[in-house]
């Protein structure tokens, strides 16, 4: 008895635990501050998919039926995969017409259909209950396998009066939690975010149960998967439970419940509340599509061992369905049993509270409301707040549902597995499938074709599965199954028209969806639909263009009085106002602030006024949202004068629009570009800004350079003209510093001709293979006598016999001369030094010319090769006062210039042995055959 | 919204799925070597978890220019 206290204490408070949540996750959700905007808890809440039929009855159909229980969820997988593109598309139109379940979904698609609606609503009822039912017996059955253990939990419970049936209670308390939780917005038309939070905590709870107790298996019952795969291998009834011959039906089995479970995931009522009605951004599913797969792959990796550990414990004996909750208390742990149990119930609640408010969305959406709108002589019959109403009639349909699942479950439920009934759900609402994926895609599907489609797949289920199952609990005679209708052999239920050999799932869907799938198609080859099916088949089937609205479809007339009228009766006052106020043009807003501080209802301001199209197509989608798209289409129609637009109005719409979006992106692209255009047109102009200031400076220079030399030989040809006496040694003197500076002139002139030659690239080298140490021996003859004269001291490493490269053996002594005599110039005052190297380097031979200067700092180490940069530095810095000769600051553009065009390299370094500056010239050495040739062109003579 | 390309490959990845769940490819998989189990239920997990994998890499990276 205090176990089953311990029992109730854990199951309410968690279900107590589960409300508190789903406070939260509402109150938040008024707050703007959505707890379930994130991929994470859109791809739990998916999760409730996993009901206890996968945390039970997995494991049983493993034991039973080897892998075949993973086509369960390898059909999701799939469905998921192709998420992005199927779902994406379901949920933007769900958006657009504010659609609350797949029934308001199928019926919208064909017309606005209230008769499609309701039966989609029955169908789903139907089909629905026995899965209700089973997770009824789950939570019934968990509970008696915990308290009963190790006695087997007894025959159909019904026996004994339904007031001692713990499931009726079960279904009850699960009734009230479900009125509590999932109908407590007055304004029914929102979604359902704290439903949402709760589920995906759910699926949090189940999935740890379950992989908790799969590793309390292998590891605490067993040493370890290793131990475990052997025992079960090395025992004989197991060796075929893994394979292919375990699975019912065969491959073509396979195949088909894997279609079954592909197509179950689109069309589950449940599955279409989480995905599509549920989702708060359609950008989650994009991670979702990947993420709800692999939370089918965990919670499905424990099965096997779990199975195999149950047949190899338990033997025979045992009820593979409860293996998760008898392992753990075979050994005697009742804590983790508990825990399962927790898990267990979360996997069936989660499933019955998401399911029973779908179903009772359509079911006061698509078959109540119609009915009371078709029987109370229109809308004025009713004068109170239908809103009321409308939260009562969901909540007495929750009871009902739930009721249905128990009696089902009491009257027929135990006579199936749990994997059993689920898959006879599944070939239900399969029938759904045809009218929603063809609808989605194909235009031509009309409404006609889908309903009595359905109705031929019903109608086969319910032949091919559901009366057998009649049979089996003993309500139809059992010669029905084996001789068929009325005797007739081609009529057995399980082997229709002889087809033998199938089992009963693949028998019945291959049947059914084939009927289904004929009539539609068909029906829609060979009738007309009309104005309004065309139109919503074609706002379906082109639903793909992101951001075009569907555009408002009234062209008729009625007063914004009357609309508000209408409204208010079914929304209550305040949702009323919200809609009418988000629609209002700007230059009337204020109006209707007014009106709604002073209270709605007075009909001065503006009633009278006659209602925008816009404001008409808001209203219709506001009463769509709460009542289904048929209803709300019933009570506009009732107010609005004038015909709604026709298909090929509102394709002209949508058409324009998308054209006005695609101008839109071109226009931007455009506009992108000549930013760019406009950028790179800058750039260029500031380049040729500073090339033309580059310019302005080396004429500035130029002449500054040609102007010196010229002065001095001006000043002493004038000294020379005046002074007819001057000492002849004076005359001699004068005349050697006119051929000196004149000579100078010529050299610069010289090479500012070459420079201009180098840019221009009409300087033409001479290439031929030439010896290098020669060429640099040759060169230092020519410089060596002027500079020791100076006081400059030459060292000379040549560390090679000989070193081929390619190039003008005149242009490159003078580029030797130049570096030579440059480094000179700047080595130190005192003791000037230079040391010059010839060396080979990595396929190349390199002359590097160092001296003990300064040195030249790394910022500056590419300004000196800049025109007459050198010549800015050395007047500014040390002048003439070393007396060295001055260059005109070409020589080292020029040097490298010539050294490029040769295919090597010249920059400047750190000096390695001195202290100061390292000039470094490289060449490409030349290939040996070359040599050979060299022999036959000797050097130039000097 | 999604570049074509990107809905190419994710039907392109949806066929190979299905081509691996089903018969002929898993009927490769349906043996068993001396006595022991079958290998069909590995091969399933195996595949099945290289084409979430896959789905992952394509859905997550940033969207090719």
């Amino acid at each position: 008895m205090g176990a089953e206290v311990g029992v109730f204490v854990a199951a309410f408070g968690y279900l107590a635990l589960l409300f508190v949540i789903a406070a939260w996750g509402d109150r938040r959700a008024e707050q703007g501050r959505s707890v379930i905007a994130s991929p994470l808890v859109y791809t739990l809440s998916i999760a409730v998919y996993c009901t206890a039929w996968t945390f039970y009855g997995s494991v049983g159909r493993a034991a039973e039926a080897g892998p075949s229980f993973l086509l369960i969820y390898l059909g999701p997988t799939l469905a998921m995969l192709s998420g992005p593109l199927v779902i994406r598309k379901m949920i933007r139109i769900a958006r657009a017409q504010r659609i609350t379940s797949i029934a308001d979904f199928i019926s919208a698609r064909y017309g606005k259909s209230s008769r499609l609606g309701a039966l989609v609503a029955l169908i789903a009822l139907i089909g629905i209950t026995p899965y209700i039912a089973l997770q009824l017996k789950a939570i019934t059955l968990s509970h008696a396998v915990l308290m009963d253990y190790p006695v087997a939990p007894g025959g159909p419970a019904s026996t004994a009066g339904f007031l001692s049936d713990k499931s009726f209670w079960v279904a009850l308390v699960l009734a009230v939690f479900i009125m509590l939780f999932g109908t407590r917005h007055l304004d029914a038309s929102e979604r359902h975010e704290g439903m949402v939070a709760a589920i995906a905590v759910e699926s949090l709870v189940k999935l740890i149960a379950f992989l908790t107790v799969g590793l309390f298996t292998v590891f605490v019952l067993f040493e370890g998967p290793v131990d475990l795969f052997t025992r079960a291998a090395s025992h004989p009834p197991l060796q075929n439970a893994l394979s292919l011959s375990a699975v019912p039906g065969g491959a073509l089995g396979w195949v088909s419940t894997l279609l079954l479970a592909f197509l179950a995931f689109f069309t589950l009522p449940r599955q279409f509340q989480v995905l599509v009605v549920e989702n708060v951004d359609e950008r989650h599913l994009t991670r979702a599509s990947w993420l709800f797969p692999l939370y089918l792959l965990v919670i499905n990796v424990m099965v096997i061992p779990i199975a195999l550990a149950g047949l190899l414990l338990m033997g025979s004996d045992g009820d593979p369905d409860s293996f998760v909750l008898t392992l753990p208390l075979s050994a005697g742990r009742e804590g983790l049993s508990l825990f399962v149990f927790i898990g267990g119930l979360s996997a069936a609640t989660g499933m019955v509270i998401v399911e029973t408010i779908a179903l009772s969305t359509m079911v006061s959406n698509q078959l109540v409301m119609p009915l009371l709108l078709r029987t109370t002589k229109r809308y004025q019959g009713l004068h109170s707040d239908l809103s009321v109403w409308l939260l009562g009639i969901r909540r007495g349909a929750i009871a009902l549902i739930l009721m249905m699942g128990y009696l089902y479950h009491a009257l027929i439920g135990d006579s199936y597995s749990l994997v059993t009934i689920g898959l006879v759900s599944f070939a239900a609402v399969s029938q759904f499938a045809p009218a929603l994926l063809l609808g989605l895609y194909w235009r031509g599907a009309c409404g006609l074709g889908a309903g009595l489609g359905m109705l031929a797949g019903m109608a086969v289920w319910s032949y091919t599965l559901l009366l057998p199952g009649f049979a089996q609990s003993g309500w139809l005679p059992l010669s029905f199954l084996e001789e068929g209708l009325f005797g007739l052999a081609w009529l057995r239920p399980y082997a229709l028209f002889g087809l033998d050999g199938l089992d009963i799932y693949s028998h019945s869907l291959l049947w059914s969806l084939m009927a289904n799938i004929g009539v539609l198609v068909g029906l829609s080859l060979f009738t007309r639909q009309n104005h309004l099916e065309q139109t919503q088949a074609a706002l379906f089937a082109d639903a793909r263009t992101e951001g075009v609205d569907t555009p408002p479809l009234w062209q008729g007339q009625t007063t914004r009085g009357a609309l508000h009228d209408l409204l208010r009766r079914y929304l209550g006052t305040a949702s009323t106002a919200r809609v009418l106020a988000t629609v209002d043009a700007p230059h009337d807003r204020g109006r209707i602030e007014i009106s709604t501080a002073a209270g709605i209802g007075s009909p001065e301001n503006g009633m009278e006024e006659s209602a925008s199209p816009q404001l008409i197509a808001r209203a219709e989608q506001a009463l769509a949202g709460a009542l289904g798209s048929a209803s709300a289409r019933l009570l506009i129609t009732s107010v609005v004068r004038g015909e709604a637009l026709d298909m090929e109005a509102v394709l002209s719409i949508l058409d324009t629009t998308s054209q006005t979006l695609e101008y839109n992106r071109r226009l931007e692209q455009k506009s992108r570009e000549l930013a760019r255009i406009g950028e790179e047109l800058r750039g260029a102009n500031e380049r040729l800004r500073e090339l033309d200031r580059l310019k302005d400076e080396f004429v500035a220079m130029v002449s500054h350079e040609l102007r010196t030399p010229l002065t001095s030989i001006r000043a002493f040809a004038e000294i020379l003209r005046d002074s007819r006496d001057m000492p002849e040694a004076k005359r001699t003197q004068f005349l050697e510093v006119v051929v000196l500076e004149s000579q100078r002139l010529s050299r610069l002139i010289e090479e500012m001709l070459d420079l201009a030659r180098l840019e221009s690239g009409r300087l033409t080298l001479q290439p031929h293979p030439l010896e290098m140490v020669a060429l640099t021996r040759q060169g230092l003859a020519a410089v060596q006598h002027p500079i020791e004269e100076r006081g400059v001291k030459l060292k000379v490493t040549i560390d090679l016999d000989e070193a081929w490269v390619i190039g003008d053996s005149d242009r490159l002594e003078q580029v030797i001369i130049n570096l030579i005599d440059n480094a000179a110039k700047f080595a130190a005052d005192t003791s000037p030094v230079v040391l010059l190297r010839l060396a080979r380097h990595q396929g190349h031979v390199r002359l590097s010319i160092e001296d003990n200067g300064r040195g030249i700092a790394p910022a500056d180490r590419e300004r000196v090769f800049e025109k007459f940069h050198q010549l800015e530095q050395h007047s500014t810095a040390s002048g003439q006062s070393r007396g060295r000769p001055r260059g005109s600051g070409l020589g080292l553009p020029i040097s490298r210039g010539i050294v490029v065009q040769s295919g090597g390299r010249l920059w400047v370094e750190d000096a390695t042995t001195l202290s100061g500056a390292s000039l470094i010239m490289e060449l490409p050495e030349a290939p040996q055959d070359k040599t050979m040739l060299a022999t036959e062109t000797p050097l130039p003579p000097d | 919204m999604l570049k074509s390309r990107r809905v190419q490959r994710l039907l392109a990845l949806v066929i190979l799925a299905a081509l691996l769940f089903t018969p002929p490819l898993i009927l490769l998989a349906d043996q068993s070597v001396d006595g022991s189990f079958s290998w069909l239920a590995a091969y399933l997990f195996v595949s099945w978890a290289f084409v979430i994998g896959l789905a992952a890499w394509l859905l997550e990276r940033r969207p090719e220019e």
